[in-house]
């Protein structure tokens, strides 16, 4: 994307799992890059392999029947090549990670403070005393009043929002140059859902650090990305930056995520179109473009070409991975755009309609 | 909490009287030897029998030798006089208590050692060679009962009777004040013995806790927090993961202390529960009274302590 050197660079990275039911590829050959500062959104459904991808990035996913191969290049070193111990030193020092649920995600029988504590003295030779100060210090930098004697609460004595303030501290602790946070805002309240991205942001003014966020909502990464990564079946299906994806989505899965949320912008009666069908296996997955059958617009050959990412004409930044024509794409959005569902639209472009 | 405490032990109280009461009426309905004939002796007749009888408070009415025996409880934790030997019930109870207080916590210290961490490291490489011996070793001494396991022992490895004399054999038992030396080896087998099935079924236990706390979501924050896989296991899994065990080893600690029956009686050693099955082959019923008490207490007690032991290894749980 830009000459000088991303923070992150995942090079053609693939994750399988051997299970019983046969081989679970859930990642399988992405390639994506986050800046200094930037912030990348990795958007799919779940079983789109974001979590995978971004958990292997730490190493957390290495064990028994799992193989893994590709390039994980922080700052230069690959990460996929260290041994367990290098990672450890890296993971919660220089790349840290917010889960999902914060209540789930915290040890139910250590007190905040302490779980704190133990995240800064993992990575720093420093004293109880002064690990609890710092503790101390990040409860209040995320925005817990009387950070102090708040520290001395076990996480159920907190409400939820506090909870993932307390876990983005404690990945904070050792000031980490990036920071993942998978789905942070899906086990929260709407209302405080804004209040923690709205800490993410501030929080990454201040310290400067990049930022992967993972989730199934375009909402979220409308308001943080800086750059959007499109998630299906364990590949990247479009990638671009977030003014581009929103402004001109060339990817059909892109579209049905776009038309399937509200927007308060939008005419009152317009309808919310969801994309039909489920998640395909990870283990048999379908043949050709693994999107072909939820396709609206599948044309019968889709069924046998696995497309592959590649620049959209004009915008060389923007990459997606359809076997449609490039013109046919902003044609078949104009019409969705303007309200049209997915099969007037065909019938307006004039293509035939999906095998259904 | 201290409400809460002496609410408990206010109710424990009621279910001893209740113990009490139904280990009477069963030692009266049951047919047992009359004790008055067997004290009687070789001079049976019909009015020594009932001099005894009167003599022993047998011949009042059930009710009426209820209320003297919780009388005497209550007023000078007098449990009566043996039938056999008419020595205190008392004394005889609490000089056999160190040998069963020996043997169980001794036990209970083998069983946990040993049970964590075949269990823990079954745990963290399941369906490995190791795991799969221990599991099976663990399943055979599940199975294994007491008395079987403990002559077995005997025969193996006793210093008379064994193929390989390594330990101190049945009737060895020396009081820890007398000679801990001896008191420690003595106990080796029995401890052994009393700890193989329990200590496989903690085993069992600790390792599908444990793995099932390490599929959870704090283990993995644990994990990206970078502690070392030691800290991990320990600090995050097994911390979680010893909750269920802490709870039944209150409970078994209290069951066998008022009925390691097998164990001293293969072994010989003067505890509770050889006292008891000595009392019942000799209807001494104030003995077995006084014993069965004791094993409900203890049981009634560790109860308690579990629950008390729970709130403080589990922050979320608080009672009122």
């Amino acid at each position: 994307m830009s000459a000088i050197e991303p923070l992150l660079r995942v090079e053609d990275l693939r994750v399988e799992f051997a299970t019983e039911d046969g081989i679970v590829r859930a990642v399988d050959g992405i390639t994506y890059e986050v800046g200094r500062g930037r912030t990348l959104g990795i958007v799919g459904e779940s079983g789109s392999g974001k979590t995978v991808a971004s958990m292997t990035t730490l190493g957390l996913t290495r064990g028994q029947g799992v193989r893994i191969s590709g390039r994980i290049l922080f700052e230069g070193r690959d990460l996929a090549a260290l041994s367990e111990g290098e990672l450890r030193a890296i993971r919660g020092n220089e790349i840290a990670m917010v889960f999902q649920d914060p209540l789930s995600a915290l040890h139910p029988f250590y007190k905040v403070g302490v779980q704190l504590i133990e995240a800064v003295r993992a990575h720093k030779q420093v004293s109880r005393v002064k690990a609890r100060e710092r503790a101390v210090e990040l409860l209040g930098l995320v925005g817990i009043p009387d950070p102090a004697r708040r520290a001395e609460d076990y996480p159920h004595e907190f409400s939820g929002g506090m909870r993932q303030r307390a876990m983005i501290a404690m990945a904070l602790a050792n000031d980490p140059k990036l920071l993942i946070a998978d789905e942070p805002t899906t086990a929260l309240d709407v209302t405080v859902q804004a209040q923690i991205l709205a800490l993410m942001e501030r929080l990454q003014r201040e310290l400067g650090m990049s930022i992967v966020i993972i989730t199934h909502d375009l909402g979220v990464v409308a308001e943080m990305a800086d750059d959007i990564a499109v998630m299906y079946a364990g590949r990247i299906v479009e990638t671009a930056s977030a003014e581009l994806v929103f402004a001109g989505p060339e990817h059909p899965y892109t579209w049905g995520l776009l038309k399937s949320i509200p927007t308060l912008g939008g005419p009152r009666e317009e309808d919310l179109v969801p994309i039909p069908g489920t998640p395909p296996s990870l283990i048999n997955r379908p043949s050709g473009c693994h999107f072909h059958p939820r396709c609206p617009y599948a044309q019968p050959d889709h069924a046998r070409i696995d497309p592959e990412l590649h620049p959209v004409p004009d915008a060389p930044t923007h990459h997606v991975a359809c076997l449609l024509e490039a013109d046919v794409r902003r044609r078949l959005w104009a019409e969705l755009r303007a309200g049209r569902m997915p099969d007037e639209a065909l019938a307006e472009v004039g293509l035939p309609g999906a095998p259904s | 909490m201290t409400r809460y405490i002496i609410r408990r032990l206010l109710w424990g109280l009621l279910l001893l009287v209740l113990v009490s009461a139904l280990t009477f009426v069963i030692f009266r309905i049951l047919p047992t030897a009359d004790p008055a004939k067997l004290r009687a002796g070789r001079l049976q007749n019909p009015k020594i029998i009932a001099e005894i009888r009167h003599d022993l408070g047998l011949d009042k009415p059930l009710l009426t030798q209820f209320w003297l025996y919780m009388k005497g409880i209550f007023l000078h934790f007098d449990l009566g006089f043996s039938y056999y030997s008419g020595a205190s019930v008392k004394s005889l109870i609490f000089n056999r208590l160190p040998a069963t207080l020996s043997l169980v916590f001794g036990g209970a210290v083998v069983w946990l050692v040993a049970g964590l961490t075949v269990g823990i490291v079954s745990a963290l490489r399941p369906r490995s060679r190791l795991d799969r011996a221990s599991m099976g070793t663990a399943l055979v001494l599940v199975s294994a009962p007491e008395y079987w396991l403990g002559l077995i022992s005997l025969y193996l490895f006793a210093s008379d009777i064994g193929r390989l004399r390594v330990f101190p054999g049945a009737g060895s038992y020396v009081g820890l004040s007398s000679d801990p030396g001896k008191w420690l080896t003595s106990l080796i087998l029995p401890w052994l013995v009393v700890a193989a099935g329990t200590a496989a079924i903690y085993a069992r236990l600790i390792r599908s806790s444990l793995i099932e706390t390490m599929g959870e979501d704090y283990i993995r924050t644990a994990r990206a927090k970078g502690l070392t896989e030691r800290r991990v296991v320990l600090r995050h899994g097994v911390r979680s993961a010893i909750n269920p065990i802490m709870t039944i080893l209150g409970l078994d600690i209290g069951v066998l202390l008022g009925s390691a029956v097998l164990v001293e009686t293969v072994f010989d050693i003067p505890g509770i529960g050889r006292l008891n099955y000595d009392a019942i082959t000799h209807s001494d019923f104030p003995i077995v009274q006084g014993t069965v008490l004791l094993a409900s207490l203890f049981i009634i007690v560790a109860n308690i302590v579990v629950d008390i032991a729970y709130a403080y290894l589990d922050p979320r749980v608080r009672y009122s």
